[in-house]
């Protein structure tokens, strides 16, 4: 889960990290106000994307009045096909250099990695490798002082700045393993006269641990269905395509998407059913489907455990009280599959043994 | 031989007395897996199937010899399980569930190295040495003996794979599930490196998808290590950027582990990548007739 900078600001404060003096807008009154209480400001659209300055949502400003139209035509609009329904309005820095300080997770390595930089400010992606401290941590709770100072010496700093990157550090390595962060990212962290602050903050904490952080904002990223889909323990992804998917497992559902490709065809979602296919799942499955309106829909399943008689009966059952207004491929395989079958044959449901020719015929009906 | 495991491999299943371990406790039996004993908080002195349950490792450990343990307990208290098996000495643990936090995760690694101890997963299906032993969940009827080692990232895919060289007639040595998250023990490298060296194995398949590095590390390893030959099938080639396919690991970030650049790599490795799923027995056929590479 991403966090908004805004949050993301907060929980550094709460850290000890040093951050802008700012608030946060919701209203152009707001933003006015704020404004006029810090005077040079800059004023920074909240959205879960980078390169909002670009895209026309960071202002520089000193003017209430001039806050306040700002505000007023972002506020409710959409930047970066992304809805702007806040704003951080903050003191102006002078900035003297731009460095760039992250951690997150090397899965190679099994462990945390720090990746710093001086030159920050930019898309880190463009930052020579040369330029680039990367740092394995082993997991623990803290952050050694000598780490501290070791990556701070790879980035050729000194006397104050040196000192006080270090404790931004050690502080944010804190935070990284207190919230179960997966990404920890201040892009840039700026000398400012005399102060080191994160001018940015990008903060994702991991999904699976949420459970132990109702500390934690939470923030909604998923789209309607996408939601409905986790509440019913559904893997679910909206693509663009016309044809409605459904397998069980993660590997395969890819591959059967990557088949339709092949084919010429295209998916209209990723959904993952898991283990069991039974009535429930398989009915819910279909909702979701049919709510894109789909030409046609595919459905793959390698029974191994679950028995392939069961999936047939429960989809017959499902498609009696549902409708199912469009042409269903099924491919079914595993424990009892002719029994599988022969039920979805007597039920007028077209059955295919292999993946591949199940993928071509959705593909052909899609197209038609 | 087969690799990690094998017939007089006896095992513990931790959390034997819910759903998941009981149902699969059976299934293990009836593939002809050593199920020592169990372990569920509270539930000693049961037993499941017959397998005798006690309160805690340490326990099963004073009465068995184990060499392995697998885990059947909810996501969020994985890591204690986990750190109980390791900290009782056991050398093989394999992690089933999906949905531990990362963190957790790291932690349990963290101990398996100390305790020089080798973890497979988490979200991992198991492994099986086809005809000796398994421990895991996947379905019993398609892992015949034969000679193609088979490792991957996903499950049901495996299990496609493994069953359509079963309709051939041809079987596997051993079936090694890595798991879906993005920080796993066991990694490709570890499992080519055992094939390579392994009798029974003369091919191995290599089941990867989009996401992380894991098969650009692989590819590398390959070019250098292995004489056996090998074919792989990555899934993934019509994901979207940014897209979390099901498994935590399966995500392109930022142009960071795109399938064309895990193929480029393989492809220069030597390896044949099939580019749908059926088209693998073919290749694999091909590989066995053929000595070397």
């Amino acid at each position: 889960m991403k966090l908004y900078e805004y949050m993301g600001k907060d929980l550094f404060s709460q850290y000890g990290i040093p951050v802008p003096r700012g608030k946060v807008a919701k209203s152009p009154e707001d933003a006015a106000e704020i404004t006029a209480e810090i005077g040079d400001s800059v004023i920074k659209s909240q959205i879960l994307s980078g390169k909002r300055g670009k895209a026309g949502g960071i202002k520089f400003t000193k003017e209430p009045e001039e806050a306040r139209e700002f505000a007023a035509a972002l506020l409710g609009s959409k930047l970066i096909g992304m809805p702007v329904e806040a704003l951080l309005v903050e003191e102006k820095l002078t900035t003297d250099k731009e460095y760039y300080v992250a951690i997150t997770i090397d899965g190679k390595r099994r462990c945390p990695v720090v990746l710093a930089s001086v030159r920050g400010g930019m898309d880190i992606e463009e930052v020579p490798e040369e330029h680039m401290v990367r740092y394995h941590i082993s997991y623990k709770t803290e952050m050694m002082p000598f780490e501290a100072r070791e990556i701070t010496r790879l980035m050729h700093l000194h006397g104050w700045e040196q000192e006080q990157v270090q404790n931004v550090l050690i502080k944010l390595y804190r935070m990284f393993v207190d919230l179960d962060a997966e990404l920890l990212e201040i892009n840039p962290l700026v000398a400012s006269g005399d102060r080191i602050i994160a001018a940015d903050a990008k903060v994702t904490i991991d999904d699976e641990a949420l459970f132990r952080h109702p500390e934690i904002p939470f923030v909604e990223e998923r789209t309607e269905w996408e939601k409905r889909a986790h509440a019913l323990g559904l893997a679910y992804v909206e693509l663009d395509g016309n044809i409605g998917v459904m397998a069980n497992g993660a590997g395969i559902t890819m591959a059967t998407l990557d088949t339709l490709q092949h084919y010429g065809g295209a998916a209209a979602n990723f959904l993952d059913a898991g283990g069991g296919a039974g009535e429930e799942a398989t009915a819910k499955a279909l909702e979701l489907i049919l709510a894109k309106d789909p030409k046609a829909i595919l459905i793959n399943i390698f029974g191994g455990i679950t028995r392939c008689d069961d999936v047939a009966n429960a989809f017959v059952t499902v498609k009696k009280k549902m409708g199912i207004p469009v042409p269903v491929v099924i491919r079914l395989v595993g424990t009892n599959q002719e029994k599988g079958r022969q039920i979805l044959k007597d039920a007028g449901i077209e059955t295919f043994e292999t993946m591949h020719e199940a993928a071509e015929k959705a593909v052909s009906l899609a197209t038609q | 031989m087969a690799i990690y495991i094998n017939e007089d491999t006896n095992i513990l299943i931790q959390g034997i007395t819910g759903n998941q371990g009981s149902f699969h406790t059976e299934q293990m039996l009836a593939y002809g897996t050593k199920i020592a004993a169990g372990v569920s908080p509270g539930k000693g002195g049961q037993n499941v199937h017959g397998v005798p349950v006690y309160n805690s490792v340490s326990e099963a450990v004073k009465h068995h010899k184990i060499d392995a343990s697998i885990l059947f307990v909810p996501a969020r208290y994985a890591k204690d399980s986990a750190f109980e098996a390791l900290q009782a000495g056991i050398n093989l643990l394999v992690v089933l569930p999906e949905h531990i936090p990362v963190h957790d995760t790291m932690a349990i690694m963290e101990l398996a190295a100390c305790k020089g101890a080798t973890v497979i997963g988490p979200n991992s299906f198991g492994l099986v040495s086809s005809g000796k032993s398994k421990i895991g969940i996947m379905p019993n009827q398609y892992f015949v003996p034969g000679p193609v080692g088979v490792v991957s990232r996903s499950g049901t895919l495996s299990y496609e794979i493994v069953g359509s060289l079963a309709d051939v007639g041809i079987g596997t040595s051993t079936v090694v599930g890595l798991g879906g998250d993005r920080v796993v023990g066991l990694n490709f490298i570890d499992v080519l490196s055992r094939f390579e060296k392994d009798p029974d194995t003369r091919v191995v398949v290599l089941v990867g998808e989009i996401g992380g590095t894991a098969e650009e590390d692989a590819s590398s390893f390959i070019a250098e290590h292995m004489s056996k030959p090998v074919i792989a099938y990555l899934a993934g080639k019509s994901a979207p950027t940014g897209k979390r396919m099901g498994h935590a690991g399966a995500i392109i970030e930022r142009g960071m582990g795109t399938l064309e650049g895990k193929i480029k790599a393989l492809n220069q490795a030597g390896v044949k990548v099939a580019s749908l799923p059926f088209e693998v027995p073919e290749l694999v056929k091909k590989a066995l007739w053929l000595p070397g590479r």
